[in-house]
């Protein structure tokens, strides 16, 4: 006998609930076999990453609050995504969100201080899209490969944000950064460490949530992305979708850049490229490109940073063990997403005949 | 059927966390020693600069013993993560706690801000609090002295400095370095390379190996691996270790002499007065006199009466008949930045945005 993968006739939805729970399972147990090589309890240490993501109100914000750029940069991939555009240029356009609010800050002085913010948020966002438009005009005319452009040019503009942090933009005081943004310019907070960029990113979830299941474009962008053919003899503008998709998708990662850079580091400083923009790219794929999804998916996400400096407290384990649970906790629930699409079978041999 | 999955996240997440909730209520009846918490940009395991702060901590721990209880958390990036450690620490009960790089400070102070009960001590940075203090060490003396040794033993003259960040810390290094080098030899030239990060082994050595492809004869640095050392020991070159005792680590001769730190030094008087309640706040700057900087032991290569020569160089730094940035210097563009006779003042030294004459390199 042997076992086989058989696509299922159709989607279940006690399958859709039951392969991210098993595939949760399945990283928690082998998330445990590395833990109890490492001579740490098991138990302990995932109550301990608990404890350090939701263990108290200020723990619980601070999960939000990295919840909020995942949760941005999971729904700007997942747009490009929808037309099956590898856009995993994300960390690139949210650099270049954080420079734009940084360039409004620090040079726009003819801009009144209470609408710095705003003005900032909003070039941020311009940016983040023009950086992302570049690989979609060049897939869009020329069919130039998007996964190497989008990946090359966050290399760009992490290292364009490096000189302008290092040397052109650099406070005359002190090491590395810009100086720090005015005051007046500060997000407001909303609960604790909570700040204003939450509502910015639940309403955008709400919005593309609408986009992409009520409206013409939405739909246009689905069957691009299943069905490009088809959607060419639909009459659908393939090149004209490409583009717009891809200065959304730009202007949402330029806008978590632009927040957080507002919100959290007040400049543009050393930590920049923190890694939200790859970390979207697993958000999207695993919420199937549903931003209400996707907002659990953060959290999760985000809870798995935010737990992980526990391990080091608690369980006293190398800040490198909580990075190897986060990559464990991953593999299991990607893989296991084959398990919605096809079902294993076993196959015996008289069966075979 | 999405709705039901995210359903069951959310009680999933809610169980953990109210059992979480339970433990830590448990575990805060015990009576804990005075608990200390640590911050480091890297791992200890570098043989760099959060290994020579761990040493610094692990001194502390041995002069105390049972008395307190160290708290580290490593490989903490220089962003909004600092302000989660931070106060996880503060959770645990830290009454005191280090964090051990520059771009930490913002973090810091907007923790202690929110923590009057609990001290901060701040390495590298410039801000402080009522309950935040910040401190750091006159390495430039220590780089003066190994500058000398380089010079010395550089048979072409030709010295080169793998450099991180072009900020006033490390430039202050590369002129003190080159200033020691030309004291012994007039023509002697330090060629930098930035490197642009504080950790990256590869980096580090390709630096180092631009510098040995110019035909530079001894190699120092300012970052917080052993690699450009190694690079240098590998072309049969020389080297000026950093933080830790390189000559130990490579056991390479080839490594001439280490400026090192003994954070020890500052940490156990810190813990003391907090333990004490007699903690002030400072800006602290500690010269060699303080034993928080010190010379590693000098390789074998280099001649014992030279040897002396350096230590007589020490001791007058000590005692304060010399100083490393006393006039005229000149930068090298041949302006005067300090006049003859005089002093350079803390304030000059801590704004340091030029190279003396002898550097190649920009600082920009």
């Amino acid at each position: 006998m042997r076992l086989a993968l058989e696509k299922r006739d159709k989607k279940s939805n006690s399958i859709a609930f039951m392969v991210p729970l098993i595939s949760f399972i399945v990283s928690l147990l082998l998330g445990a076999i590395v833990l109890v090589a490492s001579k740490a309890n098991p138990f302990e240490a995932y109550a301990a990453m608990a404890r350090g993501a939701f263990g108290n109100a200020r723990r619980l914000q601070y999960t939000i609050v990295e919840a909020i750029p995942l949760l941005l940069c999971g729904l700007s991939v997942g747009i490009a995504f929808r037309l099956r555009f590898w856009n995993i240029g994300a960390e690139g356009q949210y650099v270049w969100g954080a420079i734009g609010i940084t360039w409004v800050m620090q040079f726009w002085t003819f801009v009144p201080d209470a609408m710095l913010l705003p003005v900032g948020l909003v070039v941020g966002m311009i940016l983040g899209a023009l950086w992302a438009g570049i690989p979609g005009v060049l897939k869009a005319q020329w069919s130039v490969d998007e996964t190497l452009t989008t990946l090359m040019l966050n290399y760009v503009a992490i290292g364009f944000a490096e000189y302008l942090y290092i040397k052109a933009w650099k406070a005359p005081l002190g090491n590395l950064g810009t100086p720090v943004f005015p005051d007046s310019a500060a997000f407001s907070t909303v609960w604790g460490k909570i700040h204003g960029g939450l509502f910015i990113a639940l309403v955008l979830v709400v919005i593309l949530w609408f986009v992409q299941y009520k409206t013409r474009w939405g739909f246009e962008l689905n069957m691009i992305g299943k069905n490009p053919t088809a959607a060419k003899y639909q009459g659908v503008s393939i090149r004209r979708n490409i583009i717009l998709a891809l200065l959304v998708s730009g202007a949402i990662a330029g806008l978590a850049g632009s927040i957080n850079t507002a919100a959290i580091a007040h400049r543009l400083t050393k930590g920049v490229n923190s890694g939200y923009g790859f970390t979207g790219i697993i958000i999207a794929w695993m919420a199937h490109l549903n931003p209400f999804a996707s907002i659990v998916v953060a959290i999760v996400m985000a809870s798995l940073t935010t737990g992980a400096a526990a391990l080091q407290i608690a369980m006293k384990l190398p800040e490198s063990m909580g990075e190897v649970l986060q990559g464990l906790v991953l593999i299991p629930l990607l893989a296991g997403s084959i398990f919605n699409e096809y079902r294993l079978i076993v196959i015996r041999k008289e069966a075979a005949k | 059927m999405k709705k039901l999955s995210v359903l069951l996240v959310l009680l999933l997440v809610i169980t953990v966390s109210a059992f979480a909730q339970g433990q830590t209520e448990m575990s805060e009846e015990t009576d804990a020693p005075f608990k200390v918490g640590v911050i480091y940009v890297s791992s200890p395991g570098d043989f760099g600069y959060s290994y020579m702060h761990d040493m610094g901590t692990k001194a502390a721990e041995e002069y105390f013993g049972d008395k307190i209880e160290v708290i580290r958390m490593e490989n903490v990036p220089e962003n909004d993560s600092a302000a989660r450690a931070l106060e996880q620490l503060v959770d645990e009960g830290c009454k005191i706690i280090f964090a051990n790089s520059y771009n930490y400070q913002d973090y810091v102070l907007q923790v202690a801000k929110e923590n009057p009960d609990v001290y901060f001590e701040h390495c590298s940075g410039y801000l402080s609090n009522e309950n935040m203090s910040n401190y750091f060490g006159r390495m430039y003396q220590m780089r003066y002295l190994s500058g000398m040794i380089a010079g010395k033993m550089s048979p072409t003259g030709k010295l080169g400095y793998v450099g991180a960040f072009a900020i006033p810390e490390v430039i202050r290094g590369i002129n003190a370095f080159t200033l020691g080098a030309r004291a012994v030899n007039p023509d002697a030239t330090v060629t930098v390379v930035w490197t642009n990060t504080w950790f990256d082994p590869s980096l580090e050595r390709q630096g180092a190996m631009a510098l040995l492809d110019q035909g530079v004869d001894v190699v120092a640095q300012h970052q917080d691996t052993t690699e450009p050392a190694k690079a240098a020991i590998a072309e049969g070159k020389y080297a000026i270790g950093y933080n830790a005792d390189f000559r130990a680590i490579t056991e390479s001769d080839n490594v001439l002499v280490s400026p090192m730190w003994d954070w020890g030094n500052y940490m156990i008087p810190e813990i003391q007065a907090a333990m004490d309640g007699t903690w002030e706040t400072q800006s602290y700057w500690g010269g060699l006199e303080d034993d928080m900087i010190s010379l590693s032991p000098v390789s074998p290569l280099v001649p014992a009466d030279f040897v002396a020569q350096v230590e007589a160089a020490k001791d007058m730094i000590a005692a304060g008949e010399m100083d490393v940035f006393w006039g005229e210097i000149k930068d090298n563009e041949g302006n005067v930045r300090q006049a003859a006779g005089e002093k350079m003042s803390d304030a000059d030294m801590l704004s340091m945005g030029w190279f003396v004459e002898g550097v190649i390199g920009s600082t920009n």
